[in-house]
């Protein structure tokens, strides 16, 4: 049984959270033993670009110490066994180029997320 | 019963916020109504949906009381959902994401909501025969 | 080949991730699958004939199954037999029928 995560919000809660919620989500269901593969299509192409910097943020004596680290989330999320596929026309939508995105993440064409959909049991659109 | 099915539906929307919430009772109030046995994996926001403490008021717009404003409580619902299960030989088995409670001190729940995790999920999606994701925006 | 239950609770006045959603309907549908595209909530506003309803009509001319959730449309007072051609009403009960025959089913 494998699952295909088609995620596409981004940056929704992620400075509260310290991560994003869906990918620490699936990250948790392969720790659990569950199949799967990543779509990043949208505006959530933006989780992938190399060079994001959350740090900074304090509120009076309170500093965020763990802040997100969304990319790195991905390359442990790729490190334990889950590819993760960038749509790469909505990349070129948003100015990110290939050489703009982390190592490791495949770009994939538009028609190409209906090929991985029919290639998993199940499909999950977040 | 012969044709019944096990589905599991995941929820992150948090009551009153979107229409997703509404849609996602009325799929499992059709479930229900069927007799199947319906998991619920309530991440982020959703788990406030079986929220104990829950509480109508009065509408001063519509120049009601509470009683007769008869405001909808998210937990009220969950609850007949469940109980049009349990009429038809079903039942709901809904989980509230711990993170999700504990971060959001959403400890109150109703009865038959149990805390859990994504390893339940896991479990659910083997012993599922289909799972639908409604994911908040 | 599989069936394909999509359910398009958002409307592409709104955002334009749903004509992304809708292309991948077409995508899934000529690689031979069985597809049903379900609106549902705001997802009817394009039922209603419009300047977004041409997208629903072509989606039906490729032989998709478009229906169209009846308390959304009622609730928005959109008239069940007035819908945009290829657009049908139909009760979300449907959609319970294809999680149940175990159809992949999306959501978004």
């Amino acid at each position: 049984m494998s699952i295909l995560h088609i995620l596409e919000t981004a940056f929704r809660g992620t400075i509260e959270e310290q991560d994003d919620t869906v990918i620490w989500t699936v990250h948790a269901m392969r720790k659990a033993g569950q199949e799967g593969s990543v779509v990043l299509q949208g505006n959530i192409v933006g989780h992938a670009v190399r060079g994001q910097d959350a740090t900074g943020l304090q509120f009076g004596d309170h500093p965020q110490t763990n802040p997100v680290d969304l990319a790195g989330d991905m390359q442990k999320l790729m490190a334990a066994g889950v590819p993760i596929y960038v749509v790469e026309g909505d990349a070129a939508d948003r100015g990110i180029a290939g050489a703009d995105l982390i190592a490791g993440v495949q770009l994939i064409d538009r028609a190409g997320v209906a090929g991985l959909a029919d290639s998993h049991d199940l499909v999950w659109h977040w | 019963m012969a044709d019944q099915k096990t589905l599991t539906f995941v929820l992150m929307d948090a009551p009153y916020e979107n229409a997703r919430t509404t849609t996602a009772l009325r799929l499992m109030h059709i479930a229900a109504k069927r007799g199947h046995e319906i998991n619920v994996f309530a991440y982020e926001g959703a788990v406030y949906l079986p929220f104990a403490l829950q509480k109508a008021h009065p509408n001063p717009v519509h120049g009601k009381d509470a009683e007769e404003e008869d405001h909808v409580l998210p937990r009220e619902w969950v609850a007949e959902v469940m109980a049009e299960a349990e009429r038809n030989g079903g039942k709901v088995d809904w989980i509230n994401c711990g993170f999700c409670v504990d971060e959001r001190g959403a400890h109150e729940a109703i009865e038959g909501v149990r805390r859990g995790g994504p390893p339940n999920l896991v479990a659910w999606v083997g012993e599922s025969d289909n799972v639908l994701v409604i994911p908040t925006k | 080949m599989a069936d394909y239950m999509l359910i398009a609770s958002r409307d592409p006045f709104s955002t334009n991730d749903v004509p992304t959603y809708y292309a991948l309907a077409r995508d899934l549908k000529e690689r031979g699958n069985t597809v049903t595209l379900f609106l549902v909530q705001n997802g009817v506003l394009p039922a209603r004939p419009s300047a977004a309803s041409d997208l629903l009509t072509s989606l039906s001319e490729l032989g998709i199954t478009v229906l169209a959730d009846e308390f959304s449309l009622r609730e928005r007072g959109i008239p069940a037999n007035g819908l945009a051609p290829g657009v049908a009403a139909a009760p979300l009960d449907l959609v319970v029928d294809h999680l149940e025959s175990g159809a992949k089913t999306l959501w978004n």
